[in-house]
């Protein structure tokens, strides 16, 4: 095994081009597991914490500019405002160790559909910043994950930053385990609702073979709620709406049994989170429920 | 592989390493300093926590060559970087003794007197001390974790709440579940901190 240490993210496309099958490691709370339990032996591990400007971010007028480092911690402590969703998804990762060295980067680089954050960046909706010595190319999210573990990157690409979009109202993340910290999810969801252009998304997480959309329950919502004069009215959503959308979430779902949860059990799980977070979320659009800033919607 | 790197002040090198070896091995198998615990080897249980550049962290999960040049307090220096965090305190620069460890106090901390390499001769560290008197170390294979994130989350939230030490603590595993005594330690550790405070 070679480890590579670049000292600049040009060092580092360069490295990547010329050794393709090259690990990059940032935070190590995924490639360190593999390689302690010899899951895992890379020709090359690419360490990427030389490179301060992964650890970085932006606040434009639309989006955030996350670079790929910057940890859940930061993204807890610094950016609930702009990311409410993804702030409360980070505050579910493992704990504030793990927090202190993973971030979006290696969550998107796993592509694991147990991954805390894609729910989260699902709802929000963003873009992901790749780049290769051939260039940089921006994937959306929808078009980033392509299979279990699996992702849009090319071999001699690294993700350098996620362009996520600010909230334009409010986020919700709800994540089922068996205990509140260290806990890979048994199933996530995450809803962000987009007064502007007043529509709905939403993230599942761990309930299919990738992190998915719920696309039938948004595009049931996003008609019902204008149908309703909901989003003008701010009238409470009627309890047959928000069935409906849980249905709709829970039939999106298509999980497996393993050792964490059932897949009948997660299909049930994720309507049940389904009608909590739109009522969360709805409220606080409303005036009348909890901020977004809140933890509580940590299930 | 070389790796270059400060442990508890002092300046270490340590030679053949392998590329996949992780921090807690160089520290354990090649530094001689056994107080960093080695268990689950994938972040679940926190015995391994160390602060890297004053950051705590689970060292299973860091290569030994992202360490290269950085800084690192294992729970064999905790009392001194305790003891010296404390005397950079009296110098006035953070009347609460609230502020975090930046980066560059990190980088200028330096042991001195005591033996911060097996940590043996040292006084206590005031969190150490009140895991003893507070009866919260039981088979003690969680305690060095358990100190090295308690004295972090002590020194940037002295006045911590029941939800913050559990917070705090939620990396580190105890098997012999001794939690309410480890709950007990904090809250002492604490309220000392607090009653020195206001003795200045």
């Amino acid at each position: 095994m070679d480890f590579l240490r670049p000292a600049s993210w040009e060092e580092a496309l360069a490295a990547k081009a010329e050794h393709p099958t090259a690990v990059p490691i940032a935070g190590g709370t995924d490639v360190m597991v593999e390689i302690n339990f010899d899951h895992r032996r890379p020709e090359y591990l690419l360490d990427l914490n030389r490179i301060g400007e992964l650890r970085e971010w932006e606040v434009g007028a639309d989006t955030v500019r996350l670079g790929a480092s910057v940890s859940y911690t930061q993204i807890m402590e610094n950016l609930r405002a702009e990311l409410p969703g993804l702030a409360l998804a980070s505050h579910t990762v493992a704990s504030p160790q793990i927090r202190n060295r993973g971030g979006v980067g290696g969550n998107l680089g796993t592509a694991s559909p147990a991954g805390d954050a894609h729910p989260a960046l699902l709802a929000a909706d963003c873009e992901v910043e790749a780049e290769s010595v051939r260039g940089s190319r921006l994937i959306p999210i929808d078009a980033f994950y392509t299979g279990v573990k699996r992702n849009a990157l090319a071999p001699d690409e690294l993700i350098r930053a996620v362009h996520i979009k600010k909230a334009d109202g409010p986020q919700q993340y709800s994540k089922v385990g068996t205990r509140n910290a260290m806990v890979i999810a048994v199933c996530a969801f995450g809803i962000a609702l987009h007064p502007r252009t007043r529509t709905v998304r939403t993230g599942i997480g761990s309930a299919a073979p990738t992190p998915i959309r719920a696309k039938a329950a948004e595009e049931f919502l996003n008609a019902a709620l204008d149908e309703g004069g909901f989003w003008d009215s701010k009238k409470i959503i009627t309890p047959s709406i928000a069935k409906q959308f849980a249905e709709l979430a829970s039939g999106a779902a298509n999980p497996i049994d393993d050792v964490r949860g059932t897949a009948s059990y997660r299909r049930h799980a994720v309507g049940i989170m389904a009608r909590r977070t739109l009522g969360w979320t709805w409220e606080s659009y409303r005036g009348t429920g909890r901020t977004t800033g809140s933890t509580e919607g940590v299930a | 592989m070389r790796v270059n790197f400060t442990v508890n002040g002092r300046q270490q090198e340590a030679d053949d390493v392998w590329e996949g070896e992780s921090l807690l091995y160089v520290l354990r198998e090649r530094m001689g300093l056994p107080g960093s615990k080695n268990a689950c080897e994938q972040g679940e249980c926190g015995s391994c926590t160390v602060r890297l550049d004053g950051v705590p962290v689970c060292s299973c999960l860091v290569a030994a060559g992202q360490v290269e040049g950085r800084e690192v307090v294992t729970v064999e220096g905790l009392a001194d970087f305790a003891k010296q965090r404390e005397e950079a305190h009296q110098g006035g620069a953070c009347a609460s003794g609230a502020c975090g460890t930046s980066l560059q106090a990190a980088q200028q901390w330096k042991a001195h007197g005591t033996d911060s390499q097996t940590g043996e001769g040292t006084e206590l560290s005031p969190v150490q001390q009140a895991f003893i008197d507070a009866g919260a170390v039981q088979c003690g294979f969680c305690t060095p974790g358990l100190l090295i994130a308690a004295d972090e989350m002590l020194e940037h939230n002295p006045q911590p709440t029941d939800a913050d030490i559990r917070e705090a603590l939620s990396g580190n595993l105890c098997r012999c579940t001794g939690y309410e005594k480890i709950l007990d330690a904090v809250r002492l550790a604490a309220a000392r901190q607090d009653r020195q405070e206001e003795a200045v």
